[in-house]
C-alpha cells in the first residue's frame, strides 16, 4: 500500500491475484483500487466465486429440459415436479473449513446450502452429505469424522430439516484434507419461485439476519488455495454457525415471500456482502449503493473491506417492494431479527460504497462479472490403465468368509454410528432415510415423494476420469431407479486438486466429459452445483471426487420399493446379466482394493444404453407392482448387495452356485448396469426382461431363516453378517 | 376434542404435531405463539419438540419462562391436560410442571432411532388409560438430553405413585433397548394427577402412512379419547 491507501501488486498477490489479472483491474479502473476495491476484485475473481479454471469445462453440461425451471447460475437448479410444485437444490463443498475446524465448518456448510435453497422461496425438506475422510487408521480421522458429523447434526437437527441420507469414504488420500459436500432439497410452489437479480432502481436493498462480524474473512480466497502446514493458523477464517438463527432466518423469509413483499433476493455466502450485491446488481443490469455505516455489525471499528469480506453467518440482502416496507419490517421483528435497508438499487451501473461519509468503494460492475478471467488450463490425461484379470486379483477361499472380510471394512461397514446422529425423520415426510438405495421424501400433503442421493466412485474417476464421472451419474440413476422413481436432474460437485497441474486438469475435464454424456443420455441435466480446486496438501491432490447429487420422483410412494428382503419364498433375480456365473470385473473393484490390495487396473466400463435399457425395465416392472425389494449392485460387487438386503430386512437369501462354488469374479464383480430384485412372480418377470431384450437371470429365492446361505457354503446368520460389519465403525470411533 | 400446540422460536416438531392431531380429530389445532400469554379454552395443550431458543443456556430454560408457558401452567392448574414432546418434556421439567432432569445422552451424541416402549399400566397417567395392557409401542427419538434423572427420594416417588407411564423395552430395534442411558428406562412421565405428561420419544413420527410404525398414532388417540372420557 503506498501513502494515498492505493493498492501494489504485493497486496494483490497476497489475496490470490495473479500479475495479469491486477493489470486488468487497473486497466478497468484507470487506477490503483484501494484496500476495500481490491478485496472485492480478489473475491469476486477467486476460483470459488468465478470458476475461472472449471467454465470453460462445465459450460459443455447438458443444463435443459422441459421440466428445468432454472439452470445453474442461481443459488439453486430448479425442477418442475408437476401439479403446480417444483423442487430446488444443490449441493456444495466446505472442505477447507471442515479440516481446519470440523464441527462449525461442517455445520456451516449445512447452514450455507440451505439458505441457498430457501433463499428460492422453497421450504428445505432434506439434507444429504457426500463426506470423504482419510484412512480410518490415520491419526487425525477420528477427530475430523467426530467432529464433522456432530456439526452437520448440530446443524440439521436444530434447524429441524432430516439429513436422510449421504455417502461416507475413506482413504488415504483425503488424509490431510478431507471432503464435506451437504445438499439441500427443498419445495416450492413452481410460480413463486424468487431469483437474485435486483429490480427497479430506487427501490431499498435490505440487510436481515444476523449482525456481521469478522469471521471468514476472505474465505472464498482460502477455499481457493492449497493446504499446507500452516493452514491450521488460518482457524480464524471459519466462520461460527447458528442454527437457531438460521431457522428463524428462514422462517422469516419464507413469510415475508409469501406476504409478496420480496422483489429480489440473494444469501450472504461465499464471499459475503461483496459476491450477493454484485450478483444482484449485476443480473439485474443495474447498480447498487451502499452505506456500510449502516449494515449491522458484532465488532467495533470495522473497515469496509471487513465488512465487505465477512462471511459471518445467517444473513440475507434483499430488496423488496419499497409499499410493502412496513410489513417487511413487522415481519422480521416478530422472529426478532435485524432488518435494516442499507442502501439502493441504481442505474449507474456501479458498486457505490460510503463508509464514514466517505467513498469507500466506487467500482464499474461488469468487469467483475463478464471481465472474471476464464482459463483453458493444458489438459494432459495419464495413460489409460490395463485392465487387470480376476485371475491377478483373485486370493482363494470360500465367497462367505472373504464376504465377512469386506463387509468389516471401513469402506463398507455399517454408517449406523453416523447416521443415527442425525435427525432422520422430523417433518414427518421420510419414506425412506439412510441404509437403502435412495432415500425418500413425501411431498407434504400428496401422494408423491422425491428420491434423493448422492454417488461418486474417486478410484474409478482417478484410473479413468471419463468413465468414472460417467459412473457417478450411472449409479445415482440406479439407486433412484431402484425405488421405483423417474430420475429427473442432478446437482454436482466438482472435488478436484490444484487445476494448475494439467494431470489434475484432466481429471476434471474428462469427469465433465463422462458427466455431461450420461446426463445427456439418461436426460437428467445438471441445474446446480459447485466446484472446489485445490483440495491439496502439500502438493499431493486428493482423488477427484466429482459427486453427483440426484433428484428423481415417484408419483404414488406406495408404490416405491426398498432393498430389504422380508418376504420369504420370493425369487431372486439378477437384473442386467445373463445366467453365466463364471466371470465379472474385479479390476479396480473394491475387492481389489481390498483382498487384493491392488487397485491399479482399469475401472469397469459403463454402458449407458444398457443402464437405461436395464433400469427404466426395472423401474416399469416396480411400478406395476412386479418387485418386492430392489437394491442396485455397486461397491463390493453382488453378494454385497445380497447382503445389505438380508441386513435391512426379517428374511435371508440362498444363492446357488452353477458347479458347487461360488466364483470370486462373479460375487465381487463392479460391472455396471445390474441390480438385484426379488419378485414373487419371477415366470412374468424373466418373460417381461426377455420381451425387453434385457439380460436377467435367477440366481436364488428368500428364505425364512435370517441368513445369507451360499450354495457348497456354511449359511452366513444374521448375527455373523451384522456382526463386524455394525462394530467397525463405533471402534474406529471410540479408539 | 380441542387442542392447542404452543409454538416458540426454535420448535421445530411443531407442524408435525398439528398434521398428526389434525389427522386423527379432523381439526386443526390452535396456535399458540410464546409471546402470548393466554389461549382460549382447550382440552389438551401440547407443547412440540425442537430447539426452542437454540436450547441456549439449557434445553428448555428459556422457553419455560415465555409468556405462553404461564399460560400453560394456569391451564394445567386449573385440571387442563398438558404434553410435552422431547424439548416439550424438557420445557416442562424446566418450568417445574414435573419432577427431574434430562440430561446429555449416556453416548454424549445425538441419537435418531426407532425406540420401543412399554406402557406401564398400573401408571396413574391419564393419557395411557385407553391403551390395552400389556401394550407396547414402537415410537422413534431424536435427542442429544433425554437422559432422565432424578434423585432416588423422587424417583422413589414416581415409582411408588404410577408416575412413569413409558419404559423403554426390548422390542427387536437394534443396539441397546435405553438408547440414552434414562434411569430406570424412563421414556415418560406424568404429573401426581395423571395429566401432564412428558415424552421423549416423538408419537407424530410413528403415524402409519409411510412412517415405520403407527404406534404414535395409537398413542395419540388413545390419549385424546381418554382425555375426554
Amino acid at each position: 500500500m503506498n501513502g494515498k491507501g492505493e493498492m501494489q501488486f504485493e497486496d494483490a498477490a497476497r489475496m490470490g491475484l495473479s500479475e495479469d489479472e491486477w493489470a486488468l483491474i487497473q486497466k478497468r479502473l484507470g487506477r490503483r483500487p484501494n484496500l476495500c476495491e481490491l478485496g472485492i476484485f480478489s473475491a469476486m475473481w477467486s476460483e470459488h466465486c468465478s470458476y475461472k479454471s472449471s467454465k470453460r469445462w462445465l459450460k459443455t453440461l447438458p443444463v435443459s429440459a422441459d421440466h428445468v425451471i432454472q439452470g445453474p447460475g442461481e443459488n439453486a437448479g430448479v425442477i418442475d415436479i408437476g401439479d403446480g410444485q417444483a423442487a430446488v437444490f444443490k449441493i456444495e463443498s466446505h472442505n477447507h473449513p471442515s479440516f481446519i475446524e470440523p464441527y462449525q465448518g461442517a455445520a456451516t456448510g449445512v447452514g450455507g446450502i440451505l439458505r441457498d435453497v430457501f433463499t428460492m422461496g422453497a421450504r428445505p425438506v432434506a439434507l444429504l452429505n457426500a463426506l470423504r475422510f482419510g484412512a480410518a487408521d490415520h491419526a487425525k480421522t477420528r477427530h475430523l469424522v467426530s467432529g464433522v458429523v456432530a456439526g452437520i447434526g448440530g446443524y440439521g437437527n436444530c434447524i429441524g430439516i432430516p439429513t436422510v441420507g449421504g455417502e461416507v469414504n475413506f482413504d488415504a488420500s483425503y488424509n490431510g484434507n478431507i471432503l464435506v459436500n451437504a445438499m439441500a432439497v427443498g419445495l416450492a410452489a413452481s410460480d413463486r419461485i424468487f431469483y437474485s437479480a435486483a429490480t427497479g432502481p430506487g427501490n431499498p436493498v435490505i440487510y436481515v439476519g444476523a449482525k456481521t462480524g469478522r469471521d471468514g474473512i476472505h474465505g472464498a480466497t482460502m477455499a481457493s488455495a492449497e493446504f499446507s502446514d500452516e493452514t491450521e493458523s488460518k482457524r480464524p477464517t471459519v466462520q461460527v454457525g447458528d442454527p437457531f438463527t438460521g431457522k428463524l432466518l428462514m422462517e422469516a423469509c419464507l413469510e415475508l415471500m409469501a406476504a409478496g413483499a420480496v422483489l429480489a433476493i440473494q444469501d450472504m455466502g461465499a464471499a459475503g456482502l461483496t459476491s450477493s450485491s454484485v450478483e444482484m446488481a449485476s443480473k439485474g443490469g443495474l447498480g447498487m449503493e451502499m452505506d456500510l455505516d449502516l449494515v449491522p455489525v458484532r465488532e467495533e471499528n470495522m473497515s469496509a473491506y471487513e465488512i465487505m469480506l465477512s462471511e459471518s453467518q445467517e444473513r440475507m440482502l434483499m430488496v423488496i417492494d419499497p409499499e410493502q416496507a412496513q410489513t417487511a419490517r413487522q415481519i422480521f421483528e416478530k422472529w426478532d431479527l435485524d432488518f435494516m435497508p442499507i442502501g439502493k438499487v441504481t442505474d449507474s451501473g456501479r458498486l457505490v460504497l460510503l463508509k464514514d461519509g466517505q467513498t469507500a468503494c466506487d467500482i464499474p460492475l461488469a468487469p467483475l462479472v463478464e471481465d472474471a478471467p476464464e482459463y483453458d488450463r493444458p489438459v494432459e490425461p495419464v495413460a489409460p490403465r490395463p485392465v487387470q484379470a480376476a485371475e491377478e486379483l483373485i486370493r482363494p477361499g470360500p465367497a462367505g468368509e472373504i464376504l465377512l472380510e469386506m463387509l468389516a471394512s471401513p469402506d463398507l461397514c455399517s454408517r449406523r454410528w453416523i447416521w443415527e446422529q442425525y435427525d432422520s425423520h422430523v417433518m414427518a415426510d421420510t419414506i425412506a432415510g439412510s441404509g437403502g438405495d435412495a432415500a425418500l421424501v413425501r411431498v407434504h400433503r400428496t401422494d408423491k415423494a422425491l428420491a434423493i442421493t448422492t454417488d461418486c466412485t474417486p478410484r474409478f474417476v482417478e484410473a479413468d476420469p471419463v468413465t468414472g464421472g460417467m459412473q457417478a451419474v450411472a449409479e445415482a440413476w440406479r439407486n433412484i431407479t431402484a425405488t421405483g422413481a423417474t430420475p429427473l436432474a442432478v446437482t454436482n460437485n466438482l472435488n478436484f486438486g490444484n487445476p494448475e497441474k494439467p494431470e489434475i486438469m484432466a481429471q476434471l475435464a474428462g469427469s465433465v466429459q463422462g458427466m455431461g454424456a450420461a446426463c445427456e443420455a439418461f436426460g437428467t441435466p445438471v441445474v446446480s452445483g459447485n466446484v472446489s480446486l485445490y483440495n491439496e496438501t502439500d502438493g499431493k491432490a486428493i482423488r477427484p471426487a466429482p459427486v453427483i447429487g440426484m433428484v428423481g420422483l415417484i408419483e404414488d410412494w406406495q408404490k416405491a420399493v426398498g432393498i430389504a428382503a422380508n418376504e420369504p419364498g420370493q425369487t431372486l433375480v439378477l437384473l442386467g446379466a445373463g445366467p453365466d456365473k463364471t466371470d465379472g470385473w474385479l479390476s479396480c473393484s473394491t475387492y481389489a482394493r481390498l483382498i487384493a490390495k491392488d487397485e491399479a487396473g482399469a475401472p469397469p466400463p459403463v454402458d449407458l444404453a444398457a443402464e437405461k435399457a436395464v433400469g427404466d425395465f426395472l423401474r416399469g416392472q416396480i411400478r406395476a407392482g412386479q418387485i418386492a425389494a430392489a437394491h442396485d449392485i455397486s461397491d463390493g460387487g453382488l453378494l454385497v448387495a445380497a447382503a445389505e438386503m438380508v441386513m435391512a430386512g426379517t428374511a435371508g437369501l440362498a444363492i446357488q452356485a452353477d458347479n458347487g462354488e461360488i466364483d470370486h469374479g462373479w460375487a465381487f464383480g463392479e460391472d455396471q448396469a445390474r441390480y438385484l430384485v426379488l419378485t414373487g412372480q419371477p415366470d412374468q418377470l424373466l418373460a417381461a426382461a426377455e420381451a425387453a431384450g434385457v439380460k436377467a437371470s435367477r440366481i436364488g429365492q428368500s428364505i425364512s431363516e435370517q441368513a445369507l446361505k451360499l450354495s457348497g457354503e456354511n449359511p452366513i446368520s444374521m448375527t455373523e453378517l451384522r456382526g463386524k460389519h455394525e462394530t467397525v465403525l463405533p471402534e474406529i470411533m471410540t479408539g | 376434542m380441542r387442542v392447542a400446540v404452543i409454538i416458540f422460536p426454535g420448535s421445530n416438531c411443531d407442524r408435525d404435531m398439528m398434521v398428526a392431531i389434525e389427522q386423527i380429530t379432523g381439526r386443526r389445532p390452535a396456535l399458540v405463539w410464546h409471546k402470548q400469554d393466554s389461549f382460549e379454552a382447550v382440552d389438551l395443550a401440547i407443547v412440540p419438540g425442537g430447539f426452542s431458543f437454540g436450547d441456549y443456556l439449557r434445553c428448555g430454560a428459556l422457553a419455560a419462562r415465555a409468556p405462553a408457558m404461564e399460560a400453560v401452567q394456569d391451564h394445567a392448574a386449573r385440571g387442563g391436560a398438558v404434553l410435552g414432546v422431547c424439548n416439550g418434556f424438557q420445557i416442562l421439567l424446566e418450568a417445574g410442571m414435573l419432577p427431574g432432569v434430562l440430561v446429555r445422552n449416556r453416548d454424549l451424541r445425538f441419537v435418531c432411532r426407532e425406540t420401543c416402549l412399554q406402557v406401564e399400566h398400573d401408571s396413574s397417567s391419564v393419557f395411557t388409560s385407553h391403551l390395552p395392557e400389556g401394550a407396547k409401542l414402537h415410537i422413534p427419538v431424536a435427542h442429544n438430553e433425554g437422559n432422565y434423572f432424578a434423585e432416588a427420594e423422587t424417583l422413589a416417588e414416581l415409582e411408588a405413585n404410577g408416575q412413569v407411564a413409558l419404559r423403554y423395552t426390548e422390542g427387536g430395534q437394534q443396539g441397546p433397548a435405553n438408547p440414552n442411558g434414562a434411569v430406570n428406562d424412563i421414556a415418560g412421565i406424568v404429573s401426581a394427577n395423571g395429566r401432564v405428561m412428558g415424552m421423549m420419544p416423538h408419537p407424530e413420527r410413528a403415524m402409519g402412512a409411510g412412517h415405520h410404525s403407527a404406534d404414535g398414532r395409537l398413542f395419540l388417540s388413545a390419549a385424546l379419547e381418554a382425555l375426554v372420557a
